[in-house]
C-alpha cells in the first residue's frame, strides 16, 4: 500500500466528488454534512452517534440516562436501518471526511478490513482505564498489529436454536428445552437428523423445520477458529474443511427439503415468523428481540430457546471515535461507559443483546434473566453458558461479511434446485470477483 | 454562476453602448458597432451559459472523471490511491459472463416493461381523449402513479408479489394455481419488476399522449369520418400518424429509463439478493451490477467501468436508430 502513490486530501476530494456523481449515476444521493456535527459550545458539549439495526443503546433509554447525569452533554444519535446499507455510507464517508459521526458502529464482519485498511480514521483506546473487563477474543478483533485499540466491544452473538414447541409436541418430539438440546447435543448433523424426523412425523399443516439452510451453515462455520481466511490473511475458504463441512450439512438439509426457503432477515421471513411457517432457527441472541417482534403477541409462550449442538459466536459489535471529531475525549468517555458492564447487562435485561463484557456475563442480575415471550427460557444461564463456549481465538478476514452474505445466496440456490456442485462453484466465482 | 454575471454584463454593456455612439468619432462607431454585433451575436451565449457551466461542473467533469476512474483499480475505502490498469477493467467486463447476463436482462426487462406500457398508454390516451364525464378526474387519476416515489411503489408490490403470503399467488391459489416464486424464477420475476416500472409510468405516457392528441386538427377527422373510417381506422389512420412525433420521443425516454433500470429490482429483490438481482442474478440489471461492484464489492474503478459501458450502449442504441432511419427514408 506504501508503495502507491498517495496523494493530497484536494485531489481526494475531487475523487470523492466524482464517486458521488457514480452514487447519483446509481440513483442514490450522499449526504454532505459537514465535519461530526459534535462539538463545544458555552461549556455544552455535543456527541454524534450513528449506529445500525437495533444495538440497544436507543431502544433501553442509555443516552437519556448519559445526559441526565452528566448535564453539559447532548447526545445526538443517527440509526440506519440495516448494517448492509449503513457500512458503504460509512466507507464512502470515511474516505470523503464528511458526514462522519464522533462515534460510529463497527460490526463484527468488518472489523477486520476497518482494522487493516482505516485505522489512521479511528482514535486509539487503549490508554483506557478499566477497560479490561471483556471477553478474551473480543477486544483483539479491533485491535491492530501495533496494538491500536480502535473501539470497545458492544454485544456478541452466542447462538442457541429457537423452537416451536407446538409444532415439536405434533411432531411427536420432546417439548422440553433439556430433552430438545439433548436430541441434538454435540453435533450439528443430528440437528438435520432431527429435522427428518419431524418431516415424516409433522402432521397439521405446511411447516419445514428450519427457516433457511444458511442459518445452519453460518452457525457451523462460526463454531471454528478460521474460517474463511488463515492467520496469515490468506483466504482458505475452498480448502477449509470447516466451511466444506457445513456447506455439505447445509446442502443436505437444503435438498431434503427441511427448509422454508427463506431469506434471513428479508421481509418474508417476518410473515414466515408471524405465520409459523417453520418450525426451528438458529438464533444468535440478537435474534431474538427479532423473533418477538415479529412472530408477535398470538405466538407468546410457543416459542422456546434450547441449547445449540456446539459453541458459536454470530455476529456482535464495537463502537469506535473517528480522528476527526472535535470531541475525542468526551466521545471515547462515552464509549466506555455505554460499554461498561453496568449498561451491558442493563441492555441485556432490557433488549436480549448478550454482554462482551466478561465482567457483565458473571453478575448475578443477568445469570438470571429469562425470557417471558420464549417460555420463560433462561436466556441469562442458556447465552452465558454459549458465550464460554466460544472459540478463543476466532480469526476475521477482511471480507467475512461479503462472503458470508455470497454463500447464504449460494445455498438459497441449491434450495431452488440448483446442483450443490454447481452452486459452489457459482458461488466460488462470485467469492473470486468480490474479495480482489 | 460567476462566469454568467460577468457576460450578462457584458452584454448589458453592448447594448448601452449605441446610445453613447452618435456624437462620437468614427472609432467610436466602430467600437459601437462591435459591441452592436457582440450584443446580437454574443448574448444568447450568455444566456444559456449557466446551463452550460452547470451542466459541465454536475454532468461533464463527472463523466470524464468516471472515464478516468474506470482505467484505475480503485477501492471505495481508499479512493486517494489509485493503481493504473489501462484497459484491463474493460476487458473484464467484456469477458464476464455477469456482464452479458445483465445486459440480457436489462434488455427483456426493457422489452416486458416498455412495449405493453406504451400500448397501454396510447390506449388510455385515446379513451381519455373521447369528451366525458370527470375527465379531469381521470386525468390526474393516471397522473397519481408517476408522482409515488419509486422506493414506496416497489415495496408495495414486493409485498404483493411475495411467496407465502402476498396477494397475486393468494389470488392464483383461489382460481387454483399452484403459487409462483416470484422472486427467486426467472421470468416471474422479471415479469414482477416490469410490472412496477409499468404501473408507474403508463399514466404518465399517457398524458404526453393525449396532449399530442389534442393538438391533432379535429377537420381531419371530419375528413376521414366523411371518407367512412370507422373509429378504428380513424385511430390508425389520423390519430397515431399526428402523435408520431411524440411517440418517437416516448420511446426514445423509456429506452434511456430502461438502460437506467435500478430502484426497483434493488427493492424487489431486499438486502443482499436486491443488489447482485436474485440469488442466481435472474433479475440484475446494468445498473444493479454497477451497484454491486462499487457498494458490495467496493471496487469503484470496476463500476465506473459498467457506467461507461452503460453511456456507450445508450449510444450504440442511437447509432443504430439514425442509421435505420437514413435507410428508411433512402428505400422510401
Amino acid at each position: 500500500m506504501s508503495m502507491l502513490h498517495r496523494s493530497s486530501r484536494r485531489r481526494a476530494a475531487a475523487v470523492v466528488a466524482a464517486a458521488g456523481a457514480l452514487a447519483l449515476v446509481a440513483g442514490c444521493g450522499g449526504s454532505d454534512e459537514s465535519v461530526t456535527g459534535g462539538g463545544k459550545k458555552d461549556g455544552k458539549v455535543t456527541i454524534t452517534v450513528g449506529l445500525y439495526g437495533v444495538m440497544g443503546f436507543k431502544e433501553t433509554g442509555l443516552f437519556e440516562k448519559y445526559e441526565k447525569e452528566n448535564p453539559n452533554v447532548d447526545v445526538k444519535v443517527e440509526v440506519a436501518g440495516d448494517e448492509q446499507t449503513y457500512y458503504p455510507a460509512l466507507q464512502t464517508r470515511l474516505a470523503a471526511g464528511k458526514g462522519l459521526k464522533d462515534i460510529q458502529g463497527i460490526e463484527i464482519g468488518r472489523a477486520k478490513e476497518i482494522v487493516e485498511t482505516q485505522a489512521d480514521k479511528f482514535v486509539d483506546f487503549s490508554d483506557v482505564k478499566g477497560a479490561d473487563h471483556f471477553l478474551p477474543w473480543k477486544q483483539g478483533q479491533i485491535t491492530t498489529k501495533d496494538g491500536k485499540v480502535l473501539g470497545l466491544g458492544t454485544d456478541i452473538g452466542p447462538m442457541a436454536v429457537c423452537y416451536r414447541r407446538d409444532y415439536f409436541e405434533k411432531a411427536g418430539l420432546p417439548t422440553d428445552r433439556e430433552e430438545v438440546a439433548k436430541l441434538w447435543a454435540g453435533d450439528w448433523k443430528k440437528y438435520v437428523e432431527v429435522g427428518r424426523t419431524f418431516k415424516e412425523n409433522f402432521k397439521g399443516g405446511d411447516v419445514a423445520f428450519m427457516d433457511a439452510a444458511s442459518g445452519l451453515f453460518n452457525a457451523m462455520v462460526f463454531g471454528y477458529p478460521e474460517q474463511y481466511y488463515n492467520a496469515e490473511g490468506d483466504l482458505i475458504y475452498d480448502t477449509n474443511p470447516a466451511v466444506k463441512e457445513a456447506w455439505n450439512l447445509a446442502a443436505d438439509a437444503a435438498e431434503d427439503d427441511l427448509s422454508a426457503k427463506l431469506r434471513q432477515f428479508q421481509p418474508g421471513w417476518d410473515p414466515g415468523l408471524a405465520n409459523g411457517t417453520f418450525a426451528t432457527a438458529v438464533c444468535p441472541a440478537w435474534m431474538l428481540g427479532h423473533i418477538r417482534e415479529k412472530a408477535g403477541e398470538p405466538n407468546k409462550g410457543k416459542w422456546d430457546i434450547a441449547k445449540a449442538p456446539k459453541g458459536a459466536n454470530w455476529g456482535g459489535s464495537f463502537l469506535g471515535v473517528v480522528e476527526q471529531s472535535p470531541v475525542k475525549e468526551e466521545a471515547k468517555k462515552l464509549v466506555a461507559w455505554l460499554t461498561a458492564p453496568e449498561q451491558q447487562a442493563h441492555i441485556f435485561q432490557q433488549q436480549g443483546s448478550v454482554p462482551s463484557s466478561q465482567k457483565a456475563l458473571e453478575l448475578p442480575e443477568v445469570k438470571k434473566v429469562t425470557d417471558e415471550y420464549f417460555n420463560n427460557a433462561p436466556t441469562g444461564q442458556i447465552f452465558g453458558e454459549a458465550a464460554q463456549e466460544i472459540p478463543d481465538n476466532q480469526i476475521l478476514g477482511r471480507k467475512d461479511g461479503t462472503i458470508k452474505d455470497t454463500i447464504s445466496q449460494g445455498l438459497a440456490l441449491v434450495e431452488q434446485g440448483t446442483s450443490r456442485d454447481e452452486a459452489w462453484k457459482t458461488t466460488g466465482e462470485r467469492i473470486k470477483k468480490a474479495v480482489r | 454562476m460567476a462566469t454568467s454575471t460577468t457576460k450578462a454584463q457584458a452584454g448589458g454593456a453592448g447594448r448601452r453602448g449605441p446610445s453613447r455612439t452618435p456624437g462620437g468619432d468614427g472609432t467610436g462607431r466602430r467600437r459601437g458597432a462591435l459591441l452592436h454585433r457582440l450584443d446580437v451575436k454574443g448574448a444568447p451565449y450568455a444566456f444559456v451559459a449557466p446551463f452550460f457551466v452547470v451542466f459541465a461542473a454536475f454532468s461533464f467533469y463527472p463523466l470524464l472523471y468516471t472515464s478516468w476512474i474506470s482505467l484505475h483499480r480503485v477501492e471505495l475505502a481508499t479512493l486517494d490511491v489509485m493503481e493504473w490498469v489501462a484497459l484491463d477493467n474493460y476487458i473484464e467486463l467484456w469477458n464476464d459472463s455477469r456482464f452479458w447476463n445483465a445486459l440480457g436482462n436489462t434488455i427483456t426487462i426493457g422489452i416486458i416493461s416498455t412495449v405493453p406500457q406504451l400500448l397501454m398508454a396510447l390506449g388510455l390516451a385515446h379513451l381519455l381523449n373521447y369528451r366525458m364525464r370527470g375527465s379531469l378526474f381521470f386525468r390526474v387519476a393516471s397522473l397519481v402513479p408517476y408522482a409515488t416515489s419509486v422506493g414506496a411503489a416497489a415495496l408495495v408490490f414486493t409485498m404483493i408479489f411475495e411467496r407465502d403470503f402476498g396477494m397475486i399467488n393468494w389470488g392464483l391459489g383461489l382460481v387454483g394455481i399452484d403459487p409462483v416464486d416470484w422472486e427467486a424464477d426467472k421470468w416471474p420475476a422479471q415479469l414482477a419488476i416490469s410490472t412496477i416500472v409499468i404501473w408507474r409510468w403508463t399514466g404518465y405516457n399517457a398524458l404526453l399522449y393525449l396532449a399530442a392528441m389534442q393538438a391533432v386538427p379535429a377537420d381531419r377527422y371530419e375528413a376521414a369520418a366523411i371518407d367512412g373510417a370507422s373509429r378504428w381506422k380513424q385511430f390508425t389512420h389520423v390519430t397515431v400518424p399526428g402523435i408520431r412525433s411524440t411517440i418517437v420521443f416516448t420511446i426514445v425516454l423509456s429506452t434511456i429509463g430502461a438502460t437506467q433500470l435500478f430502484g426497483e429490482p434493488l427493492i424487489f429483490g431486499q438486502g443482499p439478493n436486491g443488489v447482485t438481482g436474485g440469488a442466481d442474478n435472474q433479475y440484475q440489471t446494468l445498473g444493479l451490477l454497477l451497484y454491486e461492484e462499487g457498494w458490495k464489492n467496493y471496487q469503484m474503478g470496476r463500476s465506473a467501468t459498467v457506467a461507461w459501458a452503460m453511456f456507450l450502449l445508450l449510444v450504440l442504441v442511437f447509432v443504430a436508430q439514425r442509421l435505420i432511419k437514413r435507410l428508411r427514408s433512402r428505400t422510401s
